[in-house]
């Protein structure tokens, strides 16, 4: 039992120990895999040598290559619409009292929380019977595809970057919007000049993770998808149900290095946040939040 | 008059709430307060909008469409009918086959959340009592896999159990036996506790750097030892976490559909390849809706769970 800068001791060096094991349980995986992927030979298992062949294959794949056009289109829109929602979301839940908020609060949670398949199963129902409606009363002939796993990448995102941004506004005094204030700046002049350079980490960290979660979601997409709407997620997994290539190692690398970079820069961007063990550092503090909003809207009277 | 006391009241809002002393000439009256208050009421109200609508509409619509879809009915063709309504797809909830699948997901996902929380629970304690500087980079190498890709971490546990894999060749090299993991509910769980243990790390680390530590020193001066000051202090203190960390292992853990896919057997389907089925195979949505809202109550039951125990032991 050690306090902070107690010696060293047994139980110190087993934690240590532990600690050296977990991580290695973490990264063993992933390095393996990454290995491999250079491997020349047709079978998995076999190495015969370092190439990028499979990588060049994964280039020359137009299957993969439209795959990953579609996910590239369909994560940077959600990622600009949701990253704008979500961040009037967070400013709307963190500075205002208004009717309504706590139940807000709580919705904003849910698709954070919730099983995958089951939002799948909800946006899967939703779309068929909306698209139905709206196909007879227009005479259109719309179906699922690129816009529906869009629509529903932004239902899920919303609420994660509203997490992230919250974070970060939570850090900040609101005296210095005040103070701006105080110096006849308008309201808009106070967001613009004061609000938004302040939050600007949380929304670019908020941002790259609504891309990073974009570019990696398979089961919502899969169920909201049509014909040859497939993202690279979908595609891949489909290879992956039917048994293990060197292709697949090739793209899987290239999605898992991609999403790596981009959460890193992701957390760079929330530096503070991480540190205070805020926002995506600490899901207990997401679930505690929910439970003091709660409270809130319980306490203060109706406006 | 009632002009100026708007853009008085504008005014005040855009500055702090409650100050009597902003302007002498005109005495703040409650109803000046109560008016700024409704102005600054209405405005994040309308920020929130954009929000709530769109929530509302991919989110609370579609969770009401699930519920409103477990009474319909089917035709023989698989095609749902909007019209008599009924209970039959919650009775079939109850059949054999649904019960054995429920029990084997559910003693599944409690045994996810048990070993990962007997990991977690060392390694984010020693996490927790690094310095600031170390702790940091320790947390982020946790968060970088917590958020990469999924679906390619669940697949790197493909290739390492597969029949010919790594586990398998370092066994037969030491004159081991062929170890047969993949497509077996121990990948599974293999693949589960991979996926889902930065889910437990993180609240934990949470509340064991919140703690209390002089609490831990004054049960020490009492002459306790380091096993008894842990488990009389520092465990309850920690309660928050755990509960936190277990509810949300537990609930993925329980709808997990990417990673029995990719590492489970035919023969143990689980709760979330089920549900899968019956919209993508089997084409019975009733049923399939039925089953995804019984998921979604027992998500519920835990998170008030969760409530109820956070709320004794803060």
């Amino acid at each position: 039992m050690s306090a902070r800068g107690a010696p060293r001791t047994l139980v110190d060096r087993l934690l240590a120990g532990h600690s050296a094991l977990v991580y290695l349980f973490f990264y063993a995986p992933i390095l393996l895999l990454m290995v491999f992927s250079f491997n020349d030979n047709d079978n998995v298992q076999i190495w015969t040598g370092a190439s990028l062949r499979w990588y060049r294959a994964m280039f020359e794949n137009d299957a993969v290559m439209s795959a990953l056009r579609n996910s590239l289109v369909v994560a940077l829109l959600s990622t600009v619409v949701s990253t704008i929602i979500g961040t009037m979301l967070a400013i709307a839940l963190e500075r205002y009292r208004f009717r309504g908020r706590g139940a807000l609060d709580g919705l904003a949670y849910l698709p954070i929380i919730i099983p995958d398949v089951t939002m799948a199963v909800m946006l899967l129902i939703f779309f068929f019977q909306s698209l139905g409606i709206v196909n007879d009363i227009f005479g259109t002939s719309l179906g699922a595809g690129l816009g529906t796993i869009t629509l529903a990448h932004i239902a899920f995102n919303i609420s994660f970057v509203a997490v992230v941004v919250r974070a970060r506004i939570a850090q900040f005094d609101p005296a210095m919007e005040e103070a701006a204030a105080d110096l006849y700046a308008s309201r808009w002049q106070t967001f613009r000049r004061v609000t938004l350079p302040l939050i600007a980490p949380g929304v670019a960290g908020g941002a790259l993770l609504a891309l990073t979660l974009s570019l990696d979601d398979v089961v919502i997409t899969q169920f909201v998808s049509g014909p040859g709407s497939a993202t690279l997620p979908v595609y891949v997994f489909g290879l992956v149900r039917r048994g293990v290539t060197p292709l697949i190692n090739a793209v899987s690398v290239v999605m898992l290095v991609a999403s790596m970079i981009l959460v890193a820069i992701s957390l760079g961007f929330q530096r503070g946040s991480v540190a205070r063990g805020q926002g995506l550092a600490d899901p207990a503090a997401l679930e505690e939040d929910l439970r003091g909003s709660r409270s809130d809207a319980e306490t203060s009277p109706a406006i | 008059m009632a002009s100026e006391g708007g853009e008085r009241g504008e005014r005040l809002m855009t500055t702090t709430r409650r100050r009597p002393d902003l302007d002498e000439e005109t005495p703040v009256t409650p109803e000046l307060e109560k008016a700024a208050e409704k102005a600054e009421s209405r405005r994040g109200f309308l920020i929130s909008v954009p929000a709530y609508g769109y929530l509302v509409l991919f989110f609370a619509l579609p969770l009401v469409l699930v519920l409103v879809y477990s009474f319909a009915s089917r035709s023989s063709t698989g095609r749902t009918l909007l019209e008599d309504w009924n209970v039959e797809s919650y009775r079939r909830l109850f059949s054999d086959l649904v019960l054995e699948i429920s029990a084997r997901s559910f003693l599944l996902a409690l045994v996810t959340t048990l070993l990962c929380l007997v990991v977690s629970y060392p390694f984010a304690y020693y996490i927790a009592t690094r310095t600031p500087r170390i702790r940091n980079v320790l947390l982020v190498l946790v968060m970088i896999p917590f958020w990469s890709n999924f679906l390619v971490r669940t697949y790197a546990w493909r290739v390492i159990l597969g029949s010919d894999g790594f586990v398998s060749q370092i066994s037969q090299a030491f004159g081991g036996e062929e170890i047969r993991v993949l497509f077996t509910i121990w990948a599974v769980l293999i693949g589960l506790v991979y996926g889902y243990l930065p889910f437990m790390v993180l609240p934990l680390y949470a509340a064991i750097e919140r703690l209390d530590w002089s609490l831990v020193e004054a049960a020490r001066d009492l002459y306790a030892n380091g096993f008894t000051a842990f488990r009389k202090v520092t465990l309850p203190l920690s309660m928050p976490g755990v509960v936190a960390g277990s509810i949300l292992v537990f609930i993925p853990s329980l709808g997990a559909y990417v990673t029995p896919a990719i590492l489970g057997g035919a023969r143990e389907t689980l709760l979330g390849d089920y549900i899968v089925s019956q919209f993508l195979t089997a084409r019975n949505w009733p049923f399939g809706s039925a089953l995804s809202f019984a998921v979604m109550f027992v998500m519920l039951l835990a998170t008030i769970f969760y409530f109820r125990a956070g709320a004794k032991t803060l």
